[in-house]
């Protein structure tokens, strides 16, 4: 049904490096005259985090939503190395589920026959405690703080383990402080477990928390630049410089 | 932000109230049960000075009821000793007659079956209705054509009396229980399945959309993002019904059936024992209210699954 996506076996990416591969995506939503995405193409490789960073409207939330599965493509294809791979999303609100506890919203993922061989109740015990949640387990959901709340649908997501983590602006709603919070815990959390994850944010110092990689997403045709972090500041130079359109260097593509 | 994602679905969750007002009969039946039934949440969170308030606003509620019964009493005995004058259907309605007429009810052994018997064809007929209302409302909530395809239908339906449909349903299922229960179903389908799809509409889409990513199936969305969401709509609904079936059910059975409250009265009638009739036209009262007070109870807002 959806056209050439890796879960449906259509494609499958033979390096065993790599998670996904998205080649010439191209996305127009019904009614619009521009296309969304134009052509797009990356690869994420296994156990890095790629940080898509670009200005709001340039279409890389909808990349997340094609890689997911969410929306339908109009060419290219999204493979997976492995045609069983298993996405996980977080998205900008929680979307906790009110009439189940902190521990049930973790536990949801299990409740899905697709997830059922990678589940148990121990599972959600141990994920409680990396989380920081274990005391929060039989919490109702309305009593939790926003970053507490956003933790839970990162354990929710985390449950089914995902071979690829999608995040999409995950902690744009979130005050600073808490934010930064929840960005060094995210990326002990991906350290340690040697998580793949595709995240999205418009946020440049997110973008410098989190990315191994960073690809400046600009527009529908798709990645300009890459950078990889550095700790000296030049590379936030050069992102800022990107972003205004006064780097010479860009043109990239493809990442 | 962080707010709004919280309290919406909060929102959702009252919303059933807002659901029952616009229903158009809400006023008939739900009395003056209000949003409590879906505070609760929200009443165990209050501090304890709110619940303070509440419970002084409660007992003046009470002694402010106890005071209006008196009085309607009062005025019921002024007028039937003022206005009988030679009627003795009036003198009988006297409320000085009750006690000698419960008694008599009570020799004969039926009232107690009656109401027992209505209370089953109440029932029956409310789980008609929910069996048929609920994947009514559904489909009619899932998609925006069913919705506007039935829109003008339902509307119908709602607006003709069910006990209009009395000869209808006593040609099709014959003398006896079966008809009474067709009527009692009829009435409470429309509450329920429009309810229903009223918390259909309401989901929210980011549940689903989370449902979805985590690889749940159609069936699976509907197991456990669907159902537990319309909960409270359904609920809503259901007690909805339980209000207007009731007062459907009572002329419904003085149709081609020899039991039941409806009967009774009937019954009491043509014996010109005003006295009796009186007694069972309390007992409908009296149940009603208590029967939508167990609604209350039982279909409370079920507390989060920890």
């Amino acid at each position: 049904m959806r056209s050439g996506h890796g879960r449906d076996g259509a494609a499958v990416t033979t390096d065993p490096g790599t998670a996904l591969r998205v080649l010439g995506v191209s996305k127009t939503y019904p009614g619009a005259s521009d296309p969304a995405l134009d052509g797009v193409d990356l690869t994420l490789h296994r156990g890095e985090t790629l940080a898509v960073l670009g200005p709001s409207g340039s279409g890389k939330s909808t990349l997340l939503r094609a890689i997911a599965g969410l929306e339908t493509l109009d060419a290219g294809s999204i493979a997976f190395s492995d045609p069983d791979a298993r996405l996980a999303v977080v998205f900008q609100s929680p979307a906790l589920f009110p009439w189940l506890s902190v521990r049930r919203n973790i536990a949801l993922g299990g409740r899905y026959r697709r997830n059922r061989d990678r589940f148990d109740d121990e599972r959600v015990g141990e994920l409680l405690e990396i989380l920081g949640l274990s005391h929060l387990a039989h919490t109702p959901v309305q009593e939790l703080s926003g970053g507490q709340a956003q933790r839970v649908s990162v354990g929710r997501a985390l449950a089914v383990r995902p071979d690829v983590l999608l995040l999409d602006e995950p902690f744009s709603a979130l005050d600073p402080a808490t934010r930064e919070d929840l960005q060094q815990w995210l990326r002990q959390l991906t350290t340690d477990l040697g998580l793949t994850v595709f995240l999205v944010t418009h946020d440049v110092a997110e973008a410098m928390a989190l990315g191994d990689r960073i690809g400046f997403f600009a527009g529908p045709r798709g990645f300009r630049q890459q950078w990889v972090p550095s700790q000296d500041g030049t590379t936030a130079g050069q992102i800022l410089a990107t972003y205004r359109g006064t780097d010479d260097e860009a043109g990239t593509w493809e990442i | 932000m962080r707010r709004t994602s919280r309290s919406a679905p909060e929102s959702t969750r009252t919303d059933p109230d807002a659901a029952r007002s616009s229903d158009g009969v809400g006023s008939t039946a739900s009395g003056d049960n209000g949003p409590g039934a879906h505070g609760s949440r929200a009443t165990s969170r209050a501090s304890s000075r709110g619940r303070a308030t509440r419970g002084a606003e409660r007992s003046a509620a009470v002694a402010w009821g106890a005071f209006g019964v008196l009085v309607s009493v009062a005025v019921w005995w002024v007028f039937t000793h003022a206005a009988a004058g030679g009627s003795t259907m009036i003198a009988a309605f006297r409320p000085e007659q009750l006690p000698d007429a419960v008694g008599s009810l009570l020799e004969r052994g039926v009232v107690l079956q009656d109401a027992a018997t209505s209370l089953w064809r109440l029932l029956g007929g409310l789980l008609l209705a929910t069996v048929l209302g609920v994947p009514l409302g559904l489909v009619i909530g899932s998609w925006q054509r069913v919705r506007w395809a039935s829109a003008p239908v339902v509307q119908f339906l709602r607006m003709v009396s069910p006990l209009s449909w009395a000869p209808v349903a006593v040609a099709l299922f014959g003398v006896g229980s079966a008809p009474v229960l067709f009527l009692v179903a009829a009435a409470a389908v429309w509450p329920i399945a429009l309810n229903t799809a009223a918390g259909v509409a309401a989901l929210d889409p980011a549940h689903l959309r989370v449902a979805r990513t985590l690889g749940a199936t159609p069936f699976e969305r509907l197991r456990t993002v669907v159902l537990p969401s319309i909960r409270p709509h359904v609920m809503t609904g259901v007690r909805l019904a339980l209000g207007i079936s009731w007062v459907v059910l009572v002329p419904a059975e003085m149709l081609g059936v020899s039991t039941g409250l409806g009967y009774e009265i009937l019954n009491a009638r043509d014996r010109l024992a005003y006295d009796e009739m009186l007694v069972v036209i309390l007992a409908i009262g009296l149940l009603g209210i208590a029967l939508d007070a167990l609604a209350q109870v039982l279909l409370r807002e079920r507390v989060v699954r920890t």
